[in-house]
């Protein structure tokens, strides 16, 4: 999924200090799951937006709403009803995906309140890590399904480079080499031939060095 | 002989070869780069160039290059796949080779978290080893990376690689190798050796594997300064290992900057009478003046002339 963290306070509140009144919208994918845009985190910032404006003798109105997923049209679509002429602006607590999808439907200050940060998993309730570039073009049946284009810091599709010591990555000793890893596993199933063989270089046209892509699925296409 | 590298000739030839390292400054001021070269070029064989070392911005690595060769020595350029991608490395190998390069060393380059731009926007298009092989191809298929005929001359490196026996996983280091000479490395420079008896234990599997006898292998040094930057690689450079033996002789050191010399010149003695050793690198990081005293001290001064 992708994993999100909220913005500071300071720099949400700053980014709406003209704001009489705010439509803040949660999202019900990923963001909740990463407790980073749900309801509770649409009702806890809207609140502290409130209780900073108050403090600061500019009382602010909010209005919350979480829409099921802000990345399709149609949910996107029931947020119309809330989007009055009184709306000065509209805090989006989705990945930048909603934050778009909101902007290109209302004709309004759209802010986002998170940083979107990658696509990656849980590890422990309050830890998730990144596990996929997005890349648009998976070699993962190479390396034992560990992940060289993201998990290693220089990418390699060859390694593991000379920083590789312990297992750890040169860059960070908290963070696990992948190359260590790939090894490791490919060596418990008996698959090291796979290492020898020399990858070339990667076609980055299929990741975003191609702009924005599309994936398009005829068979599904209602027109 | 694949290449008019003066380098390549005395490998071929069978002498035990010496390189050193020169970094580049952080100015654009050449004088340093060419009193160096000039002090250098009897001692030394080949000289390189480092690209940015440490990801930190600093005068070119061709462009230091193009002084080395004025100043009579022979360059080897460093190449780092960390800031180019590779249309621009290929260009950068076109321009080189056409100011007169004829050595250069591929590699993936130290991540930008170590340098002075930490927040920079790293490239890694390609890694090391297609690096290597796209120096192979355009040398010998003339073609460029995207399978393009390269219509006119072809720049011809003799292609350098290096190899670090200190980093982990350490049993698949020497196949590593194995694979930058299989993309088209004909020498490899390695990491400075302190952990002779690891390094021994790495000569013995490439020799088991004849990789010696495909690539000339050249052995990285590095002469200490103090007791405290032994400590410091000790303890902080990822992918090197210093045994306690070696820091403590320059803990005890009455004079430490002989001491780091006379160590590394023990070390070359060492390191000449390994089987596939086929010379080596002295890396003094901002100390290059005492290169030359390491030369003579070893015993590898006169340098061959070429034939």
């Amino acid at each position: 999924m992708i994993i999100a963290e909220a913005k500071p306070l300071a720099e949400v509140a700053g980014l709406i200090n003209d704001a009489q009144k705010i439509l803040v919208v949660g999202c019900g994918g990923c963001v909740t799951v990463c407790l980073a845009g749900g309801e509770k985190e649409t009702g806890i910032l809207a609140a502290a937006l409130r209780m900073l404006r108050k403090k600061e003798g500019n009382p602010l109105e909010t209005v919350e709403v979480t829409l099921t997923r802000q990345c399709d049209p149609e949910y996107v679509d029931m947020l119309a009803k809330y989007v009055t002429d009184d709306i000065d602006a509209i805090i989006s607590l989705a990945c930048g995906v909603g934050v778009q999808f909101l902007a290109e439907r209302y004709p309004k200050w759209v802010v986002p309140a998170l940083n979107t940060k990658f696509a990656g998993a849980t590890i422990e309730h309050g830890v998730w890590e990144e596990r996929c570039g997005l890349c648009g073009e998976c070699i993962l049946y190479k390396t034992g399904g560990i992940c060289p284009v993201i998990r290693c810091s220089k990418s390699i599709l060859n390694g593991p480079c000379g920083g590789s010591q312990n297992g750890k990555c040169e860059v960070n000793p908290e963070t696990p080499c992948a190359w260590q890893l790939i090894y490791d596993r490919l060596k418990t199933l008996g698959k090291l031939d796979l290492l020898l063989e020399i990858q070339p270089p990667k076609d980055w046209s299929k990741s975003r060095d191609g702009g924005p892509r599309k994936v398009v699925r005829e068979d599904v296409r209602l027109a | 002989m694949k290449t008019e590298s003066k380098l390549e000739r005395l490998l071929s030839q069978g002498h035990f070869v010496v390189s050193g390292e020169i970094g580049p400054p952080k100015h654009a001021n050449p004088e340093g780069i060419k009193k160096h070269a000039a002090l250098l070029k009897d001692y030394v064989d080949a000289m390189n160039l480092t690209d940015n070392q440490t990801a930190i911005v600093r005068l070119s690595s061709i462009a230091a290059g193009v002084h080395v060769l004025a100043s009579g020595g022979e360059p080897i350029i460093q190449m780092t796949v960390r800031d180019r991608n590779r249309i621009a490395l290929q260009s950068d190998l076109l321009g080189a080779y056409s100011l007169g390069m004829r050595n250069v060393l591929c590699l993936s380059g130290d991540h930008q978290s170590f340098g002075n731009h930490p927040t920079a926007k790293n490239v890694h298009d390609i890694d090391s080893i297609q690096l290597i092989k796209i120096v192979k191809d355009l040398r010998d298929e003339k073609k460029f990376a995207c399978g393009e005929e390269l219509k006119g001359n072809e720049p011809r490196f003799f292609i350098g690689a290096a190899a670090n026996p200190f980093a982990d996983p350490f049993e698949f280091r020497v196949l590593r190798l194995e694979k930058k000479i299989n993309a088209g490395a004909d020498f490899i420079q390695t990491q400075c050796i302190f952990d002779m008896e690891r390094f021994e234990k790495f000569m013995a599997m490439v020799r088991e594997r004849g990789l010696h006898k495909r690539a000339y292998i050249i052995a990285g040094v590095m002469p200490l300064k103090s007791a405290k930057a032994a400590r410091y690689m000790q303890q902080s450079v990822a992918g090197m290992i210093v045994p306690e033996e070696i820091v403590s002789r320059m803990e005890k050191a009455a004079d430490p900057k002989a001491e780091g010399v006379a160590i590394c010149v023990e070390q070359i003695k060492h390191l000449r009478n390994i089987e596939g050793v086929a010379g080596v690198h002295i890396m003094a990081v901002m100390w290059e003046d005492i290169i030359p005293t390491i030369v003579k001290e070893a015993g590898l001064y006169p340098r061959p002339k070429v034939d």
